[in-house]
């Protein structure tokens, strides 16, 4: 990072460049496509990115909350397999169609009866088809598990994302004004930090969702407001790094104003560092996420996460229906190697020491 | 030293006292009305009324931050209310209160706040749900420090190899996996299936409880946490092995597990330390996931369970108390270094 020294600042100089030199991200990026595994993991990321972006505008698992299938449908790979559950269920669905008892003599609505079943002749009922396997199997409600695990995806890819970017955006700026601004300013901020700092961090998630509702603008809010901390300390330890710097100096001799050196001449120069940061915090609340939804204390109990169906998962594992969990974890997992994967190329490219 | 711990212990109290905004804040301004989430069904505006005022919440913000105040600084073994108006019944949980009569009146003015949920003590409740926790985190941190240590000294001592590639692809895969996964599968197959430990439980017994019912959740939290552990150690060793002592040291002829265990070690233990000692304060919480997984009566699933109910209390108790604990910790272990690392000199 310090070796930032030793490039020209990538924001643009007044005077034209006559041999224009890479810059730290053209440079960074061509070190990224040399890197297989940095890659092969943004693939990975854009593809789940772009599932989350098929499922938001209803291009894929629009039905997941249908129920297609039998109670926990088969995977298609299994048909033969014993499924109880949806045996019960067709049971009580006959055994509710067993004539009564004929009380006619005592029945002051036998009158009726003759009427009712009638008009009930009229009205035709479609059951719907359930299929008994599904590709990876179904739900309690028959509901096909992939289609559940994308609309999963969505919930904790946005929650992660939106909540790593607010983050990453509070951390940033609290760094910058503390680090450049010092004195006062910083030391107020730095007892701001040490405050949060000081409650263990699950503690501190917890006494949030205490008082706040339940609901996914709540728990990017909470996971935001708690995760700050750890980009506020590197962001500001950059920016005490920066201020002295020359070119700084020189941003403050054509009169630039505060704000402008500190977000338009030295922000450039420290992103890198906040993308790395950005891009771990991703992940980290997609974790985070999933285990307060698992809990109930994350999305609302009419959407869809990893975390709840893994809640789900917990107890149909015990009468051998295992789909859901594997369906959850592995998405989940394939998903996190893959953003974790990319953050240390990510910090690899960024670094210039490396060439 | 003394005017360095002095000067330390100073910087504690405008942190504490900010650590008291904020859950004062969070719980009397953001929370809400305490009496209409106690009151639930009642409303019977009287019936609020007097919860409220049973709560001290009728009273404007500063008396109600002064009540505050005054349970944080007797460490909420008293109640400030309790405390001057002498001739008082116990503060008693005011859903109960229809249900059973007011216990006789306290010998003495101070009570300690007192759970909404239970009317248990908090202190209470904080003192007898640590031992749990203590007696899985412990074993846990101790183990995985050590065990995590070792490995990376193997994986440093094969660096660049297709091994140490492998562990570390591995350790990125398996931390990538939730924690819930792990503890699910595990409780299924070796609680459920294979009935080697039981699924969950706790006894009065200490030893018992080591013995019976803590393996599993130890061990499961030493698996998950090895994989961060040893990515994070190794690194640390990788940072010093191109140090210049260590050329020095090989270059009069000690063998590289001399240089490993002997040079590279003593220099890698300082960022471990720090490691372990910002681990700490988080094993008076405890993992709450395991705790309510496995049933195990300790400070997390007890914090999680308020949180459930909207139990104020224990939880702002816990809060402060831990926040507390870790300012206390965290210079403990800057004093540490002193110790381990004779370079270290306290300014």
């Amino acid at each position: 990072m310090s070796a930032v020294l030793n490039q020209p600042p990538s924001v643009p100089v007044a005077a034209p460049l006559h041999q224009p030199s890479p810059g730290l991200w053209m440079l960074a990026w061509r070190r990224l496509k040399r890197d297989k595994i940095g890659m092969t993991a943004l693939v990975v990321v854009i593809f789940f990115l772009l599932l989350m972006a098929g499922s938001y505008t209803g291009l894929v698992a629009k039905n997941w909350s249908k129920e297609v299938g039998v109670s926990y449908a088969n995977p298609s790979f299994m048909a033969g397999a014993e499924n109880l559950e949806a045996v019960q269920a067709a049971q009580k669905d006959t055994s509710a169609k067993v004539p009564f008892v004929d009380l006619s003599d005592i029945d002051p609505l036998a009158p009726k009866y003759a009427e009712w079943a009638k008009r009930t002749a009229e009205i035709k009922i479609t059951d719907t088809p359930r299929a008994d396997t599904l590709l990876f199997g179904g739900d309690k409600w028959g509901r096909d598990v992939i289609q559940k695990a994308i609309k999963g995806a969505e919930t904790s890819i946005f929650v992660g994302l939106v909540a790593a970017l607010l983050a990453t955006i509070i951390g940033t700026v609290l760094g910058a004004i503390s680090g450049y601004m010092g004195g006062k300013t910083g030391d107020f901020l730095e007892w701001f930090y040490n405050v949060f700092t000081s409650i263990p961090y699950i503690l501190l998630i917890l006494a949030f969702a205490a008082v706040f509702k339940r609901g996914l603008d709540t728990i990017i809010f909470i996971l935001a407001f708690t995760g700050w901390t750890g980009i506020y300390r590197l962001v500001r330890a950059e920016y005490i790094k920066h201020a002295s710097r020359e070119y700084v100096k020189a941003a403050q001799a054509i009169g630039a104003s505060h704000t402008r050196r500190m977000f338009v001449h030295i922000l450039p120069n420290v992103s890198h560092v906040c993308l790395v940061q950005l891009s771990q915090h991703v992940v980290q609340f997609i974790k985070a996420e999933v285990i307060l939804s698992f809990l109930g204390l994350g999305v609302p109990v009419d959407s869809v996460s990893w975390g709840t169906m893994l809640a789900e998962a917990q107890s149909e594992l015990v009468i051998g229906k295992w789909w859901q969990l594997v369906a959850a974890s592995v998405s989940m997992a394939l998903l996190v190697t893959a953003f974790s994967m990319l953050t240390d190329s990510l910090r690899d490219a960024l670094d210039p020491k490396i060439k | 030293m003394g005017a360095y711990i002095l000067r330390r212990i100073g910087q504690m109290v405008p942190t504490l006292a900010g650590v008291m905004l904020l859950i004062f804040v969070l719980f009397n301004a953001v929370g809400g009305d305490p009496a209409l989430v106690l009151a639930g069904k009642i409303t019977n505006k009287e019936q609020i009324e007097n919860i409220r005022k049973q709560l001290g919440v009728d009273q404007p913000w500063y008396v109600q931050m002064g009540y505050f105040g005054f349970e944080v600084a007797t460490g909420f073994t008293c109640t400030w209310r309790s405390f001057t108006e002498k001739p008082e019944p116990p503060k008693s949980d005011p859903k109960a209160d229809t249900k059973a009569a007011p216990k006789a009146a306290p010998p003495s003015g101070c009570q300690a706040v007192r759970s909404w949920a239970t009317n248990e003590e908090v202190p209470k409740i904080l003192a007898t749900r640590i031992g749990p926790t203590l007696s899985i985190m412990i074993p846990v941190l101790v183990l995985e420090t050590i065990i995590a240590i070792f490995l990376a000294i193997g994986v440093a001592y094969v660096r660049g190899t297709l091994t140490d590639r492998m562990i570390m692809m591995i350790c990125t895969v398996a931390m990538s996996i939730s924690f819930l996964v792990y503890i699910i599968v595990a409780q299924y197959y070796f609680g459920f299936k294979w009935g080697v430990f039981p699924v969950q439980g706790w006894s009065d017994n200490f030893w018992k409880n080591m013995v019976t019912y803590a393996p599993l959740p130890i061990m499961l939290a030493i698996f998950v946490g090895l994989a961060p552990a040893l990515r994070l150690y190794r690194s640390f060793f990788l940072d010093e092995i191109n140090s210049d002592y260590v050329r020095t040291a090989r270059a009069k002829g000690l063998s590289e597990n001399k240089v490993l265990l002997k040079h590279v070690m003593r220099n890698a233990m300082i960022p471990i330390i720090t490691n372990v000692g910002i681990a700490i304060p988080s094993l008076f919480v405890g993992s709450f996931l395991l705790e309510s997984f496995f049933s195990i009566p300790g400070l997390g699933r007890e914090i999680l369970v308020a949180v459930n109910r909207s139990d104020f209390p224990v939880i702002k108790a816990a809060t402060v108390y831990l926040a507390m604990i870790t300012m206390i910790i965290n210079l403990l272990v800057d004093i540490t270094y002193k110790a381990i690392d004779p370079r270290v000199t306290f300014k």
